[in-house]
């Protein structure tokens, strides 16, 4: 850019809509960064149309300096730290404000509109859903109006007119853009993950640990874990437990997978029934649990087993995640059971919980067989009036004896917790499996949400293996039977998703669903393993050749759209071949140095070759007549006369 | 708007070059100046001529309206010039007690306005305002100007000091804007040698009549201008609106005024249709004074060959 350029005038009418589409721009990050840094964003945004408007002063370095000091740190003080990806953003948004302060001419105003494209891509960071996929798209079109409209040469166009060309420019960019997606070679890692911002904004849903007594409103999201597709029919609703980490420690208040579980033998499967094949798409967890249907024979995604035959992947799940697994419904687990095994799981924190202790040995003494003692515990829980609530009362040191005896009001963690001390109390091995119960199915998809994430028990039975317990069926069975919505009492919040009114509102969630579902297994889940998956089929598995398709199939697009252009543009054909037979002329002179000039016209250029060679006079002179008539007279009926003077002339 | 009763309302190009041939011999060694004057009349547009006093600017105006026959009347633009005085007044007539209309000396076909930049705007505007509407407003009556109406309207550009120049908007009412310039050294040789202009003038013999003239400029209107011809006055004119050098593009009304001229032009030649080389004459006489340079060094006009030179015939 010319120094010109820079310090080209821009009218204030541009500057007020650059405003305007910079607010449209940075209106979703206000749910992410501090409110002092949306108010000062705001307040900046409008001092400078203010000043746009009447002409204000821009302050000077000063000023400009002081604020851009300030904000630094601000974001410092409200974070901790410059770095991760919501402080970050919060610097960029600030920075892009103070940048407003110092926006004159047509250098500024171009910067702010590559800083407006690149703050587009920091949505992506927050939500890669489909709705902001729309917004985004509009920014864009808004963006690159903006473009247009302070550069055009004759000034800006009407608004009409600059959007549509705008929108023209995106859509013609959108083949552009599925080609690179496709055929750019993917990195493994996340595309729009940051990984350092790992604890500030965790959703709720499977831990590594579980205090039940803690908890005293458990947070209730919708967001989806992950997705399912069988192969075959659905497995019944209380056949679809998805298994997570399994905890074997307990301090008296939290539940753990505790030291021992790292040396317990491999879990041994027998008397398989017949396979459940399915597909799922892992939402980011930031964990590194793969969930699979009870019960897996092999960890999925390369993944490894870790005790109690709960899968984990090799590193913590930050992009979304699409693998195979096979569940087998009918198993017997671990046929034997080691005496360090045994141990571990029927070990209790000493001193705690006296009287369930003491509870659990009275009924396990009167019951006379295990399977008869479970009854008599699950009796327990079906006839006293214990609630099914996801916002208990807190719990006291003892948190079962103050949970089976006095509160009775719980989630599935205590009536999971519960439920495995009375039985380890009684001597029975028994543990605590989490993981998820439940889910919606949607045609061919299986969509399980946090909301649905669940904790339940397993109890080693002899020549049985571990046998699956679900307390909590046995205080509310519509929990497992029919999803949390209708477990939960009247009155009491439920995530909205849970609970089901209105049939015509459910059809709209599960087509919406459904859209969500297909934009997740065909465009976020496209990592590197599904982009190799699928381009292999083509006999493009490697990313030379990878580059070899983008680079042909670019050059191929951009090749079509420059033909399409020049077709465009081409001349009207009848004029075309009138001018071609006297560019002909012009041909046929060239090697006497009598080429027709760009800018001659056609009786100049006739006196012109007349003047060095009288020997054309008479041809020259029948050409020139016959192009006359042909182009420039209308009179000619055809070409032929021209074409025949044409053919004439012999230098 | 042609008097179909008229004597003789035919026009031949032998005629047109006839009566061009007679003024050259009156206005020595000025072909080109007079052959754009006579164009622009034929266009139905008016002409500034910008030069030095006494190179023959009023011999130029009144020889051609000599030649076609037409009434010629001169005024001379001073800072005290009334718009009463261009266009006429209404005096009070005792006898008749009424008032009467006596006519400026606007109602000619010729119109010399000389010096048009020493008059104070509020005359100039009288003057432009009637050659654009081509009819006169006095006291509430309208009077239409008689027909062809054609103004010549000269300026000097070296005197600045107590001048009103014409105005951007008011320059674009002028279809032409021509340089006499000096007479070459055999032009001046002649010139010395010859009679008086004076008396050579009066021996004129007109050679057209009235509707003659707007049967020329009739057809004119009629020359064909083809699509590739029409698409060449339109790349030049989107050139002037790119061209670093210019700083406002030529208008939609300065392109119709290049087609208009130089249909005028080929119809002098004697040719049905306009050909590129028509547009390339006029050209700079149109344009020139319609564009303004962005940098204040270079003459329009040279920007106005810079542009032709740019411009592929198409």
């Amino acid at each position: 850019m010319t120094e010109a350029a820079s310090r080209q005038v821009v009218s204030r009418h541009t500057t007020l809509r650059l405003l305007a589409v910079l607010t449209v721009v940075l209106a979703p990050h206000v749910s992410h960064v501090p409110l002092w840094a949306t108010a000062l964003v705001v307040a900046v945004g409008l001092w400078r149309a203010g000043a746009a408007a009447r002409g204000w002063q821009l302050p000077g370095l000063a000023v400009r300096g002081g604020l851009a000091a300030a904000a630094t740190g601000g974001v410092y003080l409200s974070f901790g730290t410059l770095n991760g990806q919501t402080p970050g953003v919060t610097l960029l948004a600030l920075m892009g404000a103070l940048k407003l302060t110092e926006m004159r001419g047509h250098r500024d105003h171009m910067v702010m509109i590559m800083l407006a494209y690149f703050l587009l891509v920091t949505h992506f960071l927050f939500n890669q859903e489909v709705p902001m996929i729309a917004f985004l798209l509009l920014c864009a079109v808004l963006i690159t109006a903006m473009l247009t409209e302070i550069n055009h040469p004759q000034g800006p166009l009407p608004a009409r007119q600059t959007l549509r060309s705008a929108g023209v420019m995106v859509a013609q960019a959108i083949p552009l853009m599925i080609v690179l997606f496709i055929l750019f070679p993917r990195i493994p890692g996340p595309l729009w993950g940051l990984p350092s911002d790992s604890g500030a904004n965790a959703v709720t849903g499977l831990s590594d640990s579980m205090s039940p007594g803690d908890i005293t409103n458990l947070s209730q999201s919708d967001a989806v874990a992950f997705r399912a597709r069988f192969d075959g029919p659905l497995p019944p609703p209380n056949q679809r437990y998805w298994r997570g980490p399994v905890l074997w420690d307990f301090d008296g208040r939290t539940w753990t997978r505790g030291e021992a579980a790292n040396y317990l033998p491999p879990a041994r499967l027998t008397d398989i029934g017949d396979p459940v094949d399915y597909e799922v798409i892992l939402e980011v967890s930031r964990k590194p649990w793969l969930l699979a249907l009870d019960v897996p024979t092999q960890a999925p995604a390369n993944g490894v087993f870790s005790a109690g035959l709960s899968a984990r992947a090799r590193r913590p799940i930050y992009e979304r995640k699409l693998y195979r697994s096979t569940a087998y419904t009918q198993y017997t687990l671990d046929a034997e059971l080691s005496q360090f095994t045994r141990n571990v799981a029927t070990r209790l924190p000493s001193n705690r919980n006296p009287d369930s202790i003491t509870l659990a040995r009275q009924w396990r003494d009167s019951a006379g067989s295990d399977t008869a003692f479970i009854d008599r515990v699950l009796q327990y829980f079906r006839a006293q009036p214990f609630v099914y609530t996801l916002q208990p009362p807190a719990l006291g040191r003892h948190t079962v004896d103050d949970f089976l005896f006095n509160t009775r009001r719980g989630f599935c963690g205590h009536y999971s917790s519960a439920f495995v001390t009375l039985m380890r109390a009684a001597g029975l091995p028994a543990r605590v499996v989490t993981g998820y119960q439940g889910g919606e199915s949607n045609g061919d998809y299986f969509t399980v949400r946090q909301s649905d994430a669940h904790a339940w028990a397993e109890v080693w039975l002899n020549g049985r293996g571990w046998v699956r317990v679900d307390p909590t069926a046995a205080v509310s069975p519509e929990r497992v039977e029919l999803g949390l919505g209708a477990a939960l009492p009247a009155g009491e919040p439920v995530p909205g998703l849970a609970r089901r009114t209105g049939a015509m509102l459910e059809n709209l969630q599960l087509r919406w669903e459904l859209v969500n579902a297909a934009w997740n297994r065909w465009v976020l889940a496209y990592g590197p393993e599904m982009q190799r998956e699928i381009l292999s089929r083509f006999g493009l598995g490697d990313w030379r050749s990878m580059i070899f398709a983008l680079v042909a199939a670019v050059t191929v697009l951009l090749g079509v759209v420059g033909v399409w252009a020049l077709w465009q543009t081409r001349p009207a054909r009848n004029n075309d071949q009138a001018l071609r037979l006297w560019n002909q002329v012009s041909n046929k002179l060239r090697k006497h140095g009598l080429e027709r000039a760009a800018d001659e016209g056609p009786r100049d250029y006739t006196d012109r070759v007349v003047a060095q060679r009288p020997d054309l006079t008479e041809p020259m002179q029948r050409i020139l007549r016959a192009y006359l008539q042909a182009r420039y007279f209308g009179t000619a009926q055809d070409l032929a006369p021209l074409r025949d003077a044409v053919a004439d002339l012999k230098t | 708007m042609r008097d179909e009763t008229a004597p003789d309302t035919s026009i031949d190009t032998a005629t047109l070059r006839r009566a061009l041939d007679q003024a050259a011999e009156i206005v020595i060694g000025k072909p080109h100046a007079l052959r754009l004057a006579l164009t622009c009349l034929v266009a139905n547009g008016h002409l500034l001529v910008e030069d030095v006093p006494g190179v023959g600017k009023t011999t130029l105006a009144q020889t051609l309206a000599k030649v076609l026959g037409l009434s010629l009347s001169r005024v001379q633009f001073t800072s005290d010039l009334l718009p009463a005085d261009v266009l006429g007044v209404s005096i009070y007539e005792p006898d008749q007690h009424a008032f009467r209309f006596h006519p400026g000396p606007i109602f000619a076909q010729v119109v010399l306005a000389d010096e048009v930049n020493r008059a104070n705007p509020k005359s100039q505007s009288a003057l432009l305002e009637a050659m654009e509407e081509r009819q006169v407003t006095v006291d509430g009556k309208t009077h239409a100007l008689p027909e062809p109406f054609f103004v010549i309207a000269t300026q000097n550009p070296t005197e600045q000091i107590g001048t009103f120049p014409l105005p951007e908007s008011q320059l674009d009412r002028f279809l032409m804007r021509i340089d006499v310039g000096y007479p070459s050294e055999q032009a001046e040789l002649e010139l010395l040698a010859g009679a008086d202009r004076r008396q050579l003038l009066k021996q004129l013999q007109a050679s057209l009549q009235p509707e003659q003239v707007l049967a020329a400029q009739a057809a004119a209107r009629a020359v064909k201008t083809t699509p590739p011809l029409l698409q060449y006055v339109l790349d030049l004119v989107l050139t002037t609106r790119r061209h670093a050098k210019v700083k406002d593009g030529l208008s939609p009304r300065a392109g119709l005024a290049l087609k208009r001229a130089a249909q005028a032009w080929a119809l002098l030649d004697g040719r049905p249709g306009v050909l590129p080389e028509d547009v390339q004459a006029v050209f700079p006489a149109v344009v020139g004074h319609r564009l303004r340079s962005a940098s204040e060094d270079g003459g329009a006009s040279d920007l106005a060959q810079q542009i032709l030179q740019q411009v592929a015939v198409p």
